[in-house]
């Protein structure tokens, strides 16, 4: 075998990078079929191994035409060559970010069909805040790079049709015209496959739609709309059009229903005032008002058992888990919540004196804890735990009341009068120490870490007024806050202004 | 039984001669040997070659009519010694396993094997876990051939030469009386291709015979002084024998021989890729016809020094394209070469890199380095491919691309002990933990971060052996698999913990199946095998080595009595070695099991209940403590549909199988109440509907009340 070469066809690579247990091998086996019965020879590759655990994988085809029996059989690379690849299909987003890293994907000579869903990564989902990459920028990347970029939400098209995401890349691949077979040919794989076929096909024509006709793009929201406010509170709605920022009017107004939902109107009313005190401050920004706006209303909504007790007795909530669970009409539902009220929660829940009282009481304490060490099962679907739910829901009434509220109440108001009072010579630092509540969330030690946070990164605060970067000092702080649970970050951030690293104790 | 199965594939395996097989190259292995008239296979499951021993024990029946007996080897140890029933008797037999993992386990076995060599035929396939994709420590097999003198086939990657080099190697063994090692790549296993079947032949000496007269020849044994002979007999006879016989049939290709002064000697699992660098710079085509030469070492091991010297003799230079470390045959082509007084310059590690696997670009960028010193002139005229140089632009969007490793699967319930694990540490602070191979080993990364070493199957508790003196009060933890414990840990460790009065914890993942390989079965496994004794009882085997101390939680998603077990145990005053076996079954065989069987229920028109669970996004705060104490891929994240907040919520999306951890951890951990239980009932019975329709009208009312509250508020 010396001398001349032949001037033969080129193979077309396809690169799928999916993960494992995601139905990549299937699209594998039916570009294979399809191949194969068309008359060309088809050989696919993967590395299952581990990487089926829900890890990161390629399996990789070549297409040769000619399969007549006898024919010379052309020699199949085992692995994509970066620069080599026609066709890159992504199941995922953060997958077709992978594709352009490994260099598959070029402008000369690659279609890259990627699915704009995302399975978030571990580092995505275990984030004490947000940590979800700019899925945009992968998107732009993948455009940029690629002859021809065919993105969709390929996993919903699938969904929609009761199959698997398989289905509707393979429907994308037919789509976007880049194999030389047709429509017929494509969809006589899947039936030759044999299992789930109808779907398979619906899901096919789905996301061959996407490709073929792409959905116009969202028009992208520039600024939170203004919510609509029923008539018990378009007095004070009007109130607030009237006397404040339009900017911060839509945060208000989102304010404004959160707290009568959860309190009373006067609740709402009581906000307002808070802000018509901090908006006649000196130094006084639109966005200090916008953000504390929208800081005060979660914070006057704190998350107590009263406000867990209302919101899973709604018949909203409970429309909302029927549509989750994709119930069908012929079934029935029974929603079971995990609870664990603690001592803690149950004090919180009573009237200031006496839920300090039962903090501070050794025997009484005890006594309390023994029944609350076990979490509780309670079935809301059911007439008695829907009514064990509904009565506490209903101490609403004397919340005002409750120790929790009563702290609540001081902390805010310590919070308001070091926002009011830095506003005047440190607009930015002001808008820093407002967005700080973002620290301060969920329940039980959740809690408590957030709040023990909150204080530390307050407590920098008169060390930092007067300094020309406090506001991004302060930011930094918080975000140390929130990069991991045991506030070493964070410790490590107040050292490196200069403080102890004091972690100052939740206080009543 | 396994994860996969391939009751309809294995019906190729009765192809007769002429008749065209399609499939996975680890299925035409299985054709091959039964086409080579093998009388027994054993083998020990792990990627890549975990199908061949699911192809094989869905075969069983096949099996059985050729008289072929099939074993699930207790470790590669065993599979080797196996190999043992060859040496006296013309019995062809074949072993498989992970290499290097199993070769390491098998070396006893097998340098005793070598010393005495065979009579029959014997092969030992190994799945090279090298490069992409791999689990384990990166090595090479080779080393093994080397040492212990067994022959080692590299065939190109395609079904024909696979097929061949089976059916080749079992008479190379007999020829040579050595055996011999037929090493496949993640890729080769798993590729796609057809060729031309033969008849299976069933073998014509049987296990019968062997049993019913058996053999013997002291000058076999390895003993001395037949141990010395046995060494000098690999040099004077086997060697030359195995080299013979390479030659007589060609094993070894030869490709456009003279077509320059230089060329390509290469290890035949290279060549697919190799003929495309090579195409991709104009020096070859579609079929592998090449205008470079190319000596293709389909055995990597002996080396056949005549045919290297004729391939190298008139050529300037050669480059070698060997992958992995250390590069052996590089070293011995310059000796052989030298010897020879052949002065033709050697190129390998000099153009491809040392270490790591030899993936296109890295192969298109050494073979085009060599080429550009050797013949420039040969690249010009046309552009070179993109990747035939490092790249030079950085790559976009980097920063969003997350490393993505492997990770349990949803409703695991390996999960919830490291969940109970992270509580008590919370409780007593961080601990030295042991670990072990097997799916229990993704404790190592997020969200868990738990362990500090592992040393190998099984080996978990002897990897925390040193770590035991009473000048602490403090215990370490060790964690090991069930298939672990049987293929060495309770020898290896419980029984070396007894031995050695260790006081610290053990804790044995009893999943019921050599999950990580695909959910073999093995000793302990509860189902019921066919072919195979499972239901033996990990606890009775500990306690019957002398641990007294012994938990059994038999709910592993009881994350409470999880981490109430694993307190007492790094606590208790009692001393001795203790141990806590943590039972449930690996979810991914479950599923497999339980939801056809649903389905079947439900379209039976019978009551079903499926449950999963849920998070109600408006009482969630968006922290994720659930998924840092948890980290199943069905709990996730969404965008907060509240408009004040930002952070993103939890959220369980679908493919929830309803296994209870985050609820047990919501409660365990003292998280949130935003985690609901719904519990679907399919096919309601009549009384079913008459509770739910009361409960309707009870609650209904309750809630028009709220809503009368809320009236008003929002539009």
């Amino acid at each position: 075998m010396t001398g001349a070469l032949s001037e033969a066809p080129r193979t077309i690579n396809i690169a799928i990078l999916a993960m494992g247990g995601e139905g990549g091998g299937v699209l594998a086996d039916w570009l294979v079929d399809l191949a194969e019965h068309a008359g060309w020879i088809a050989q696919t590759t993967s590395v299952p191994g581990v990487a089926q655990r829900t890890g990161a994988t390629i399996y990789y085809v070549e297409l040769f035409p000619g399969a007549a029996p006898g024919a010379p059989k052309p020699v199949l690379a085992l692995m994509p060559f970066p620069g080599e690849v026609d066709v890159v299909i992504a199941s995922e987003l953060m997958e077709a970010g992978r594709a352009l890293q490994r260099g598959l994907v070029t402008a000369e000579r690659t279609t890259l069909i990627a699915s704009t869903h995302r399975v978030y990564s571990m580092t995505e989902k275990t984030a004490m805040g947000d940590g979800r990459v700019d899925a945009d920028a992968l998107v732009a990347a993948g455009r940029a790079a690629a002859k021809r970029a065919c993105f969709g939400d390929f996993a919903r098209a699938a969904e929609s049709a009761g199959s698997v995401i398989g289905a509707s890349l393979f429907g994308a691949i037919a789509g976007a015209g880049c194999l030389p077979f047709t429509r017929a040919q494509f969809e006589d794989a899947i039936r030759r496959a044999g299992v789930g076929v109808e779907p398979s096909l619906k899901a096919f024509a789905a996301g061959e739609g996407l490709v073929v006709a792409p959905p116009p793009p969202q028009p992208v929201a520039s600024a939170m709309p203004e919510p609509p406010v029923g008539p018990r509170l378009a007095p004070l709605a009007s109130r607030v059009r009237a006397t404040f920022p339009a900017s911060a009017v839509p945060t208000i107004l989102h304010g404004l229903l959160r707290l009568a939902d959860y309190q009373d109107v006067a609740y709402a009313e009581a906000y307002v005032q808070r802000l018509d005190t901090l908006r006649d401050t000196r130094g006084c920004t639109d966005r200090l008002v916008e953000t504390v706006a929208r800081h005060l209303a979660l914070w006057m909504s704190y998350e107590d058992t009263i406000r867990v007790a209302d919101l899973k007795t709604r018949a909203t909530r409970f429309d909302r888990v029927r549509g989750e669970v994709r119930l069908a009409k012929d079934q029935l539902l029974d929603i079971h919540e995990y609870l664990h009220p603690r001592v803690q929660e149950i004090a919180d829940t009573l009237p200031a004196g006496i839920g300090r009282w039962l903090l501070a009481t050794g025997w009484a304490r005890r006594g309390v804890e023994r029944v609350a060490s076990k979490g509780r099962i309670v079935r809301t679907s059911s007439v008695r735990g829907f009514l064990m739910l509904y009565a506490v829901a209903s101490l609403r009434r004397i919340r005002r009341t409750t120790l929790r509220f009563v702290e609540e109440r001081t902390r805010i108001d310590a919070w308001l009068a070091m926002v009011g009072g830095t506003a005047a010579s440190d607009a930015e630092l002001a808008v820093a120490i407002a967005e700080c509540q973002r620290l301060v969330k969920g329940y039980g030690d959740t809690h408590a870490r957030g709040l023990a946070n909150y204080n530390t990164v307050i407590a920098q605060v008169p060390r930092l007024n007067g300094h020309p970067e406090a506001a991004a000092t302060l930011r930094r702080l918080r975000d140390a806050a929130l990069a991991d649970e045991q506030g070493t970050k964070l410790a490590a951030a107040v050292a490196g202004i200069g403080a102890a690293p004091a972690r100052i104790p939740v206080t009543a | 039984m396994a994860e996969r199965s391939f009751k309809t594939e294995v019906q190729k395996l009765r192809l007769g001669a002429g008749e065209e097989f399609r499939g996975e190259g680890i299925l035409a292995v299985t054709k091959a040997l039964l086409e080579s008239g093998v009388s027994y296979v054993a083998g020990y499951q792990g990627a890549p070659i975990s199908h061949l021993m699911d192809v094989l024990a869905d075969a069983n029946d096949i099996l059985a009519e050729l008289g072929v007996h099939f074993e699930h080897s207790a470790s590669e140890a065993t599979a080797t010694a196996t190999l043992a029933a060859s040496v006296h008797t013309p019995l062809r037999g074949a072993v498989t396993f992970k290499s290097t993992v199993g070769t390491n386990v098998a070396s006893d076995a097998l340098a005793n094997l070598a010393s005495g060599g065979v009579t029959g035929g014997a092969l030992i396939i190994v799945g090279e876990d090298y490069g992409e994709g791999s689990s384990i420590m990166q090595e090479r097999s080779h080393a093994f051939a080397m040492k212990s003198q067994v022959w080692l086939l590299d065939p190109r990657p395609n079904l024909p030469c696979i097929v061949a080099a089976v059916q080749h190697g079992f008479a190379l063994s007999e020829a040579s009386r050595t055996p011999v090692m037929l090493e496949l790549r993640i890729r080769a296993c798993h590729v796609h291709g057809s060729f031309v079947a033969k008849d299976n032949v069933r073998p014509a000496y049987t296990l019968k015979d062997a049993i019913e007269r058996p053999l013997r020849d002291t000058s076999r044994i390895v003993l001395p002084p037949a141990s010395y002979l046995h060494e000098q007999e690999k040099i004077t006879q086997r060697w030359p024998a195995a080299v013979q016989y390479i030659r007589d049939h060609g094993l070894n290709e030869f490709f456009a021989e003279g077509a320059q002064d230089f060329g390509i000697v290469l290890q035949g699992g290279m060549y697919n890729n190799v003929i495309r660098a090579l195409e991709l710079l104009g020096l070859a085509d579609a079929w592998g016809h090449s205008r470079v030469p190319l000596y293709v070492m389909n055995v990597t091991y002996p080396i056949v020094d005549e045919e290297l010297t004729r391939f190298c003799a008139g050529k300037r230079a050669v480059l070698m394209v060997e992958e992995g470390q250390p590069d052996f045959i590089e070293q011995q082509v310059n000796t052989t070469l030298r010897r020879a007084d052949v002065q033709t310059r050697v190129h390998g590690k000099d153009c491809l890199p040392m270490a790591g696997e030899y993936t296109g670009g890295v192969m298109l960028q050494g073979i085009t380095k060599f080429i550009e010193q050797v013949a420039p002139s040969l690249l010009e005229g046309r552009p070179l491919p993109r990747a035939a140089k490092p790249a030079t632009t950085p790559v976009p969007a980097v920063k969003e691309v997350h490393p993505r490793p492997p990770s349990f699967c949803t409703g695991c319930p390996e999960r919830p002990i490291f969940t109970a694990m992270k509580l008590v540490e919370r409780e007593l602070g961080p601990h030295h933990v042991s670990c072990d191979i097997g799916c229990h080993l993704f404790s190592i990364l997020p969200p868990f971060e738990l362990g500090a070493t592992t040393m190998g199957y099984g080996l978990g508790w002897a990897g925390a052996a040193a770590l035991n003196t009473t000048e602490t009060p403090k215990r370490t933890l060790s964690f090991m698999g069930d298939g672990g414990f049987w293929h060495n840990g309770l020898t290896s460790g419980v029984g070396n913990a007894v031995f050695n009065k260790t006081d610290n914890v053990l804790v044995i993942v009893d999943n019921s199946y050599s999950a990580a390989t695909g959910g073999q079965d093995i000793l302990s496994s509860r189902a019921d095998n066919p072919i195979r004794a499972t239901r033996n009882s990990i606890e009775k085997a500990v306690r019957g080595v002398g641990v007294d101390w012994v938990r059994t939680v038999t709910h592993t998603y009881s994350v409470a009595e999880m981490r109430d077990t694993l307190r007492e145990a790094l606590t208790t005053p009692v001393k001795g070695p203790k141990v806590v076996i943590a039972q449930s079954e690996c979810m991914l065989n479950r599923q497999r099991r339980e939801k056809p069987a649903f389905r079947q229920l439900v379209k039976s028109g019978q009551r079903a209940v499926r449950e999963r669970f849920g998070v109600d996004p408006d009482t969630c705060t968006g922290d994720h403590s659930c998924i840092r104490l948890s980290g199943c891929p069905s709990l996730t994240i969404r965008d907060n549909p509240d408009p004040l907040r930002t952070d993103p919520v939890a959220a369980v999306i679908d493919s929830c199988v309803g296994c209870g951890l985050c609820g047990e951890v919501s409660h365990a951990a003292v998280l949130c109440p935003s985690f609901y239980r719904a519990a679907l009932i399919h096919n309601p019975t009549a009384w079913d509907r008459f509770v739910a329709g009361v409960r309707r009208r009870v609650i209904g009312f309750f809630q028009r009340r709220i809503e009368r509250r809320l009236a008003g508020i929002a539009s």
